[in-house]
């Protein structure tokens, strides 16, 4: 795939909404949820989406959080975060 | 070995291992040499596999090994020395991951040195990263594959040849077998450095291990043997299977010994290692399974423990319980959704133990004077049959000690007494599919021995009475029962978190009674409205008209008198005709339903309005009003229901399908034109001439145009069948008002029956191009593609009953393929979620405290209070806010 590079899959209408939290914004994320970090869902540092956030955040260190948008039918917009980890 | 109760500990972790010689000797009580397993006295032969040193399994007996009796001594494992390695079939796959991964000269890995070293400190820098055993697992899975690749030994340079498995338990090294001994050999030849990189602590165990040369013989407390009435005994499957191997095994030295033919002592071994493995498995692909006398196939080791009749599913998930009976259902319109009926056999049997306390003292005093079983003027009286010291000792209540024992009684005893009106029960009917299978219930004492149930309860349970059976369970602690009756009594589930609407309500003949009661707002006399009210333990009366002098109720009065107080509501009835311009109040058909202020202005009750399912009113009395309002609603309206149709009187014959003979004139003409066209468009179609429909070539189109005509023809049919049927038409009746059946059903009978399809399409499989030796080949017509033009009234002719049979069949082989599918869906979706749960923040979170969803269906909203799965009734609110602005 020669044209890898303009290749936006958070563009794409199936794909949600990724936003690599600010580091200012993960405390009060945290703290309204009332967990630790540790206890929020996973997202592989290899996937897609974050591959596609360091493009334009740079590197992401294992440890921060993203936030992701979806689409739902029950709630309209649904919100959901998850701790970027590597494999092992 | 003493037992130490109430300690509990918790544990830090569970290392697995494969067993070493060694181990299995030091873990048995004793060498089992013979097959032999009792003597001629019936005493277990010394050495044999029912040897007490392996446990007791008979009373009175000892246990040798430790002195205990049957219940104290859980048995011990023996050992038998096999005569020749062989090769566990439980380890086949990692035997011949580690002899393709290492060197088959000097047991190396086949990595180089370097490599090695690299991989272990990688492997350690896992660990020390808090890498669990899975981890560590798939990455010797890694290196073993990545060693495999080697073809010439990095050690000893020696050259790799390919090592297959011939299944199930055979390694061969290029078309040359390998014996269990020669793989034993090259195990023991790994070293222990090496084993750390293929997943294996050797400070635990050896992969050699793997070929047994020890097997461990399990205590006969896991294989009892039992004693059949005619004296003789039966062996446990696995002890047939130990005697099996003993035998083979005692030849198998026997031949070695004295030095037989190589070939012999091959075929005896081969024979050893197919016992072992189906000892193990004998379920294992590529050998036979191992038979009894009978044919039956044996129940080995692993047999015990796989699948839904295996230990884990079938004793270790769910048990059998005490304080439960089970009894086929019956319907009694006279108790209330909350109450079950249970017969007074099953009361007796039943118990709930009754602490004693000062303030309860004289009724437990009473209730074991009272006996076991005491009647008080022929009827049923709740009596006890034990009475428990506080010490734990139990003594039976009879007939002739009650007043001895009772005499006894003193605070802090317990009794367990039989059941009485008003206890708290659940009650449930398999599948337990949702919640509501599984309910509280008050208890009724009834006559008779089948349990009792009211009918609004049937959807929820799908129960019917063409012997349904159900299960029901006695609660044993006042905590549980306080649960039960605020959490799962039954008119909290008036509402299904399924849909958020209700599933307790009206069915069938409520529906129909209703529906007489007030369509066209009938009148009835005094005399009529007394029998009808009878049913209900109410002393007063709906409002009466005077009419011509004399005081008569309408059938919407009488309704209303139900409804509670301020209850507004609209909706189309199920009776509605769809007319193009909705009259709402003004329907000429009377089924727009109005009522205002606890009132029925207009409209008719049925299926819509108090259905499960689909009931209007229930679902917002249950929601407004709350569950006790909604309890009484459905009680008394399906009470009255009942006065009403039998007041009336109710019955449906054939004549209810009679049309007139002009009209089936009719359908027969709609019909013969019908197929007239499919032959033009058969006709067409062999032209080639169809005019093709997107996407599809001149057969589909062909199919496609003739199902819609001859669609069109069964409809019509109906339609002039149905003029002819009326609401004074009690078929008619139960499918307008959705009490049963459908006008479908109906014109089915009395019209036409229609297509009868396969796979959504017309039959057209049997014979060679035609589907049955009475066509001609590539006949395309109606008749000869499963159109039945009769109907079940007239009867079908025996082509056409052929068809009908054909799309018979096809639905019930649906339905038992649906069934086991979904089945098995739920219970793995069961056991994905068991241990999920609603926290209070709204997230849903696993037993790890980790979020799975962070708000409960991404909107937080209990579907059991949703309106049909949304947060608002939106058109129940614009109502309720243009009436208050009108005030
Ligand atoms: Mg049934
Ligand atoms: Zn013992
Ligand atoms: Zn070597
Ligand atoms: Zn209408």
């Amino acid at each position: 795939m020669a044209k890898d590079k303009e290749l936006n899959i958070l563009k794409h209408g199936l794909v949600p909404e990724h936003r690599l939290l600010p580091t200012e914004e993960e405390k009060e994320v945290l703290d309204g949820l009332g967990v630790d970090r540790e206890n929020l869902p996973k997202i592989l540092i290899s996937d897609p989406a974050i591959q596609q956030l360091v493009k334009v955040h740079g590197d992401i260190n294992v440890g921060r959080i993203v936030e992701i948008k979806r689409k739902s039918r029950t709630a309209g917009v649904a919100k959901a975060y998850r701790l970027v980890v590597k494999r092992e | 070995m003493k037992r130490i109760r109430n300690t509990s500990k918790r544990i830090g972790s569970i290392q697995f291992a494969y067993m070493s010689p060694e181990e299995k000797r030091d873990l048995s009580a004793t060498k089992i040499i013979t097959p032999d397993t009792y003597d001629d006295d019936g005493f277990p032969v010394e050495m044999g596999l029912m040897d007490t040193h392996l446990g007791v399994i008979e009373p009175g007996l000892r246990c040798k090994a430790c002195g205990g009796r049957v219940d104290e001594c859980s048995g011990h494992f023996g050992h038998i020395e096999l005569a020749m390695p062989v090769i566990h079939i439980g380890y086949v796959k990692e035997i011949k991951k580690l002899l393709r991964s290492t060197c088959s000269e000097c047991g190396r890995l086949l990595l180089e040195e370097e490599q090695i070293k690299e991989y272990l400190e990688r492997m350690s820098e896992m660990r020390r990263m808090g890498a669990g055993p899975i981890d560590i697992r798939y990455f010797a899975k890694d290196i073993s594959k990545e060693a495999r690749k080697n073809e010439r030994c990095p050690h000893c340079r020696s050259e790799q040849r390919k090592i297959v498995l011939d299944k199930p338990s055979t390694f061969r090294e290029e078309k040359t077998k390998l014996t269990p001994k020669e793989v034993r050999a090259r195990l023991e030849r790994i070293p222990d450095d090496d084993l750390w990189a293929l997943g294996i602590n050797p400070e635990v165990t050896r992969p050699e291990y793997m070929v047994l040369k020890v097997l461990l013989v399990p205590p006969v407390t896991v294989r009892p043997s039992i004693t059949l009435e005619s004296g003789d005994r039966s062996e446990d499957d696995l002890t047939h299977k130990l005697v099996d191997i003993l035998r083979i095994n005692q030849r198998l030295r026997e031949n070695r010994d004295v030095g037989s033919p190589q070939l012999i002592v091959e075929d005896l071994w081969d024979l050893l290692q197919y016992h072992v493995t189906t000892y193990f498995d004998n379920q294992t692909s590529g050998i036979p399974p191992a038979r009894h006398r009978s044919g039956r196939t044996l129940k080995t080791l692993i047999q015990r423990l796989k699948g839904k009749e295996g230990r884990f599913r079938q004793n270790l998930s769910g048990k059998r319980v005490n304080f439960s009976s089970r009894t086929v259902i019956s319907p009694d319109p006279w108790l209330s959704i909350n109450e079950v009926g249970v017969p007074i056999k099953a009361a007796r049997e039943l118990t709930v133990p009754l602490k004693v306390t000062p303030a309860n003292i004289e009724r437990s005093k009473e209730l074991v004077e009272n006996g076991p079983s005491p009647t008080k003027d022929g009827k049923y009286m709740a009596g006890a049959t034990y009475m428990i010291r506080p010490d734990g000792r139990r003594i039976k209540v009879t007939e002739t000690n009650s007043e001895t024992v009772a005499e006894k009684i003193e605070p802090g005893f317990t009794i367990e007494r039989g059941l009485q009106n008003g206890d708290i029960v659940l009650f449930n009917r398999q599948p337990s599919l949702h919640r509501m299978s599984m309910m509280a219930h008050e208890v009724k004492i009834v006559p008779g021995k089948t349990f009792r149930l009211n009918l609004a309860v049937c959807p929820p349970y799908n129960a019917d009475f063409d012997g349904d059976e159900m299960n029901l369970h006695v609660l044993q602690s006042e905590e549980a029962r306080a649960e039960a009756k605020v959490l799962m009594i039954v008119q909290e589930h008036i509402l299904s978190p399924r849909f958020g609407g209700p599933i307790i309500g009206a069915i069938q003949d409520h529906i129909s009674g209703l529906f007489f009661l007030t369509y066209n707002n009938p009148s009835f006399t005094r005399k009529e409205v007394v029998s009808i009210f009878s049913n209900l333990k109410t002393g007063r009366f709906p409002q009466a008209v005077e009419e011509d002098g004399e005081r008569i109720w309408r059938g919407k009065d009488v309704f209303s008198y139900f409804l509670p107080e301020g209850f507004n509501i609209e909706f189309r009835a199920s009776i509605c005709e769809k007319c193009d311009e909705c009259e709402k109040k003004g329907c000429e058909h009377d089924a727009y339903v109005v009522i205002e202020d606890g009132k029925l202005l207009a409209g008719t009750i049925d299926e819509n309005a108090v259905s499960a399912f689909s009931g209007e009113i229930v679902d917002k009395i249950a929601r407004d009003y709350g569950t006790d309002e909604a309890r009484r609603f459905i009680d008394q309206v399906t009470k009255i229901a009942l006065g009403v149709i039998t007041l009336r009187g109710f019955t449906t014959t054939i004549e209810d399908e009679e049309i007139p003979e002009k009209a089936a004139e009719q359908i027969e003409s709609v019909l013969r034109k019908a197929e007239k066209k499919v032959g033009h468009l058969v006709e067409a179609y062999k032209r080639g001439e169809l005019e093709e429909l997107p996407g599809r070539g001149q057969r589909e189109t062909l199919e496609v145009k003739v199902m819609k005509e001859l669609g069109k023809a069964r409809d019509h049919a109906g339609q002039i069948a149905s003029r002819h049927l009326g609401m004074s038409n009690n078929a008619v009746v139960m499918a307008k008002t959705g009490a049963r059946a459908s006008m479908l059903n109906l014109t089915q009978m009395a019209g036409a029956v229609g297509q009868q399809a396969i796979r959504g399409e017309r039959p057209s499989r049997g014979y060679e191009e035609r589907t049955l030796s009475h066509f001609k080949r590539k006949e395309l017509g109606a008749k000869s593609k499963g159109f039945v033009r009769s109907s079940y009234k007239e009867g079908l002719d025996p082509l056409e009953y052929f068809f009908h049979s054909m799309g018979g069949r096809e639905g019930l082989v649906d339905t038992a393929v649906r069934t086991s599918r979904s089945g098995y869906m739920q219970r793995r979706l069961i056991n994905a979620l068991e241990d999920l749960m609603v926290s209070n923040d709204g997230t849903v979170r696993n037993t790890a405290d980790t979020i799975i969803q962070f708000m409960y269906g991404e909107d937080g909203i209990d579907p059991m209070r949703s309106k049909r799965g949304d947060a608002l009734d939106m058109d129940d609110l614009i109502r309720d806010f243009k009436k208050r602005g009108d005030e």
